[in-house]
């Protein structure tokens, strides 16, 4: 009875993982510059205490590093379309929406903060 | 282009700081702030209690009719217009009065007045609402949960409460459905060496009826004029020592 | 069904599943409106940068405070021993629990950022009485729990009147802490009152007790019994003096607003020319929701059952229309920037402001009336609240 349980707790499960391999993992527009501000591994694992610790600082405090800042990111990665204009970082297969979609963590940034980079960055070659 | 210690922006802002330096420097125009090399804040450090920064409307030189401040904050943060004005946020409006007795008309801006005891501060559940230390009242919409007490509790009636979905917001005004917001005294300007939009405005309208800078600084134009003059704060008996002051009310 | 000698479960009549039926009807149109705010923006309700709390804080407050006072007579079985409102003791605990939960529930729903409820439970600035408030709430849920425990286990009886006298004191400073939310509003003239805290003292005795009463005649009908007429008279007797005390601070209030010139256009805009306000003030607030029902309770040749629940029905109707009046008639009227002058703006200064209540904040207040029910009959049914009195059996 043990045996024939175990043997279906296996099929069932090997049923299931087998489904990741459909799966598509992230891909989005490769950002401007040779490299991100913090090594790729410590982004994936860490990019959200980085934005939160930052977010505190510059608003109670008047620290603006543009180092970890969220307007920093978006400068870099956001994408042209092919007019010329930037898309949203969080738009379809663009760069925050891919990956959040794949791990199924709902962001709330761009309820406030804007998804396209300022004017400023936009007039900059 | 090397990521890690730039960004696209920093020859702007360096040409920025050392024009605005030089300018201020040779003209003492109300609205342009005198700056002192030594003693302007680091991107990097914290804001200060050295500092306070605060506003001084001249209500002399405030016409009815003319809404160059308004415009020009709307424009800088991206306030928009639903056509709800009810529900519309609006950081900073234009006042008309008119004397019961004697008829007498004015007209004056009226904002978020960054009181040093903000009644706005002390009601927060959360803590959202702030006064930071050089001053500036803001609120911190990551902790603001839309409770509206403040806009209860405030005496001028400065907050606004974003009653709808908001698109295509300005980087440096990030804002939302459902948050609080006023008036920041353009914070992102201010830590920029700048003035406020309103103060830029109203000295490029002509009217130069709006002073901005540093109270604590005893030569700056701001802190000269207020303690020459005679000022006074709305609502005085409230004892709240507002940093935007009123001259000619 | 669980059964002590005073004490049982109700059993399921058609009575019951009616009434349980309505009241989640009530309650789901409220999480609809609730929805609909949230996803659509506040702009669809009546509320404004000028108006900005609305008919859902009106019930919501008229539910906590009402919380508050429906635990009153648990208090006076157990804090001031008189036994002969014990049967009513559990029933009133769990009254108490019930109208809190609703309240709370269309607090929450009516913030502007819901989902951020973690936040408000988490980051505390403890100059603000809203975060006491919070602290206040929920540690009233735990009390009452604990007072409920004490009540039904009989091995803890004897610890009964520690508790109740610990919740009685509880509740007196969550109520204060309710009426000083208001209270404490420096900015604006009809709220900034140390009258505020014990008003909604008494206004929890009074509302608290309505409902009671109505609650619990509402159960005496699904099961076909009736109250012991002794019990009803002494409730009917408490009502009509709470009645009077709520209408002697409202007059306090506005008295020595009177007296005050400063105060003079606020107290002319509601108790004269305030249109709808006025109307509601005098109108429902006073007549029908004072001075008739003091009549019905108080004079003795009104002692039959139908009008002490007529009485305990204008009582509510009068205790929402009087926080209507205050929080909304409050807020319409423009705070006082620049006296000596009138004044215009974009942003309405010196204007009455409009507020008119939409279909969606009216739905959402009314559903924290729903769940109140709905807490109270599930609680009914699962565990021996009831007293036997009520529930139609062992009637002679």
């Amino acid at each position: 009875m043990t045996q024939r349980f175990v043997m279906a707790l296996l099929i069932i499960l090997s049923l299931a993982t087998s489904s990741i391999a459909d799966v598509t993992l992230p891909s989005y527009p490769k950002g401007k510059g040779e490299h991100c501000v913090e090594p790729t591994d410590v982004m994936r694992r860490d990019h959200f205490e980085f934005l939160k610790h930052q977010r505190d600082k510059t608003v109670r405090e008047g620290i603006r590093t543009p180092r970890h800042s969220l307007a920093g990111c978006i400068d870099c990665h956001a994408d042209k379309d092919a007019q010329g204009r930037f898309v949203p970082v969080n738009a379809k297969g663009q760069f925050c929406q891919s990956c959040h979609v794949y791990a199924a963590v709902k962001i709330d940034c761009f309820s406030c903060h804007a998804a396209r980079p300022s004017e400023r960055v936009s007039q900059s070659p | 282009m090397d990521m890690k210690n730039s960004s696209p922006a920093s020859p702007r802002r360096t040409f920025f700081t050392q024009a605005s330096a030089g300018v201020a420097l040779l003209a003492l125009a109300p609205g342009v702030r005198l700056v002192d090399l030594a003693l302007a804040r680091a991107q990097d450090e914290p804001a200060s209690a050295a500092q306070r920064w605060g506003l001084l409307v001249d209500v002399d030189r405030c016409v009815s009719g003319c809404d160059a401040c308004v415009s020009a904050c709307n424009t800088e943060h991206g306030l928009g217009d639903s056509e709800r004005p009810q529900t519309d946020a609006q950081w900073i409006r234009k006042v008309d009065l008119v004397d019961h007795n004697t008829g007498h008309q004015l007209s004056l801006p009226l904002m978020c007045q960054h009181c040093e005891e903000p009644p706005c501060v002390d009601v927060c559940p959360t803590g959202a609402s702030f006064r930071r230390a050089d001053g500036i009242v803001l609120v911190d919409k990551h902790t603001c949960i839309g409770c509206r007490y403040c806009m209860m509790a405030c005496p001028y009636k400065a907050r606004s409460f974003i009653h709808e979905d908001l698109t295509g917001q300005k980087t440096h005004a990030p804002r939302g459905k459902g948050v609080v917001e006023s008036c920041t005294l353009c914070v992102h300007r201010v830590d920029r060496d700048e003035s406020p939009a309103c103060v830029e405005a109203c000295t490029d309208a002509g009217r130069e009826a709006l002073v901005f800078g540093d109270i604590n600084d005893r030569n700056d134009p701001l802190a000269t004029q207020l303690a020459e003059t005679t000022t006074r704060e709305l609502r005085a008996d409230l004892k709240l020592n507002t940093a935007v002051r009123y001259r000619g009310l | 069904m669980m059964k002590s000698a005073y004490f049982q479960s109700v059993s399921s009549s058609r009575g019951y599943w009616l009434i349980s039926a309505i009241a989640g009807v009530i309650t789901l149109a409220g999480l609809i409106g609730a929805e609909h705010m949230e996803s659509a923006g506040h702009w669809v309700t009546g509320m404004s940068n000028q108006v900005v709390w609305g008919v859902p804080h009106v019930f919501a407050i008229f539910l906590i405070v009402a919380a508050s006072g429906a635990l009153n007579t648990a208090s006076i079985a157990s804090v001031f021993g008189r036994d002969d409102y014990k049967p009513l003791a559990r029933l009133s605990a769990l009254l108490a629990i019930a109208l809190l939960s609703g309240g709370l529930a269309v607090l929450v729903l009516d913030l502007g950022r819901p989902d951020r409820l973690i936040v408000a439970m988490t980051h505390y600035n403890f100059k603000s009485i809203f975060a006491w408030n919070i602290f206040l709430y929920i540690g009233f849920m735990f009390i009452v729990g604990i007072y409920l425990w004490m009540m039904f286990e009989p091995r803890m009886n004897r610890f009964t009147a520690r508790v109740g006298t610990a919740a009685f004191i509880w509740r007196l400073v969550l109520t204060t802490g309710t009426g000083s939310i208001f209270g404490f509003l420096v900015a604006r003239e009809a709220f900034d009152s140390a009258v505020m805290a014990p008003l909604f003292i008494v206004m929890s005795l009074s509302f608290g007790t309505a409902l009671t009463l109505l609650i619990g005649m509402l159960i005496f009908w699904i099961n076909g019994a009736t109250m012991d007429p002794a019990l009803a008279q002494k409730l009917r007797r408490l009502l009509g003096f709470f009645v009077i005390g709520v209408a002697y601070l409202v007059a306090v209030d506005h008295l020595t607003k009177l007296y005050v010139t400063g105060h003079h256009q606020l107290e002319q805009f509601i108790l004269v020319d305030g249109g709808i306000y006025t109307l509601l003030f005098w109108g429902v607030q006073i007549l029908l929701g004072t001075v008739v029902p003091a009549i019905l309770l108080l004079l003795p040749r009104f002692c039959q059952r139908g009008y002490l629940i007529a009485a305990a029905l204008l009582v509510v109707v009068g205790a929402l229309t009087q926080v209507y009046v205050l929080i909304i008639g409050g807020q319409v009227f423009p705070l006082e920037l620049f006296p000596g002058y009138s004044v215009t703006s974009t942003f309405y200064d010196g204007v009455i402001a409009d507020y008119t209540p939409s279909l969606a904040e009216l739905a959402l207040g009314m559903g924290g009336m729903g769940l109140a029910v709905l807490v109270t009959l599930i609680g009914i049914r699962i565990l021996p609240f009831v007293p036997v009195q009520m529930t139609g059996e062992n009637q002679d």
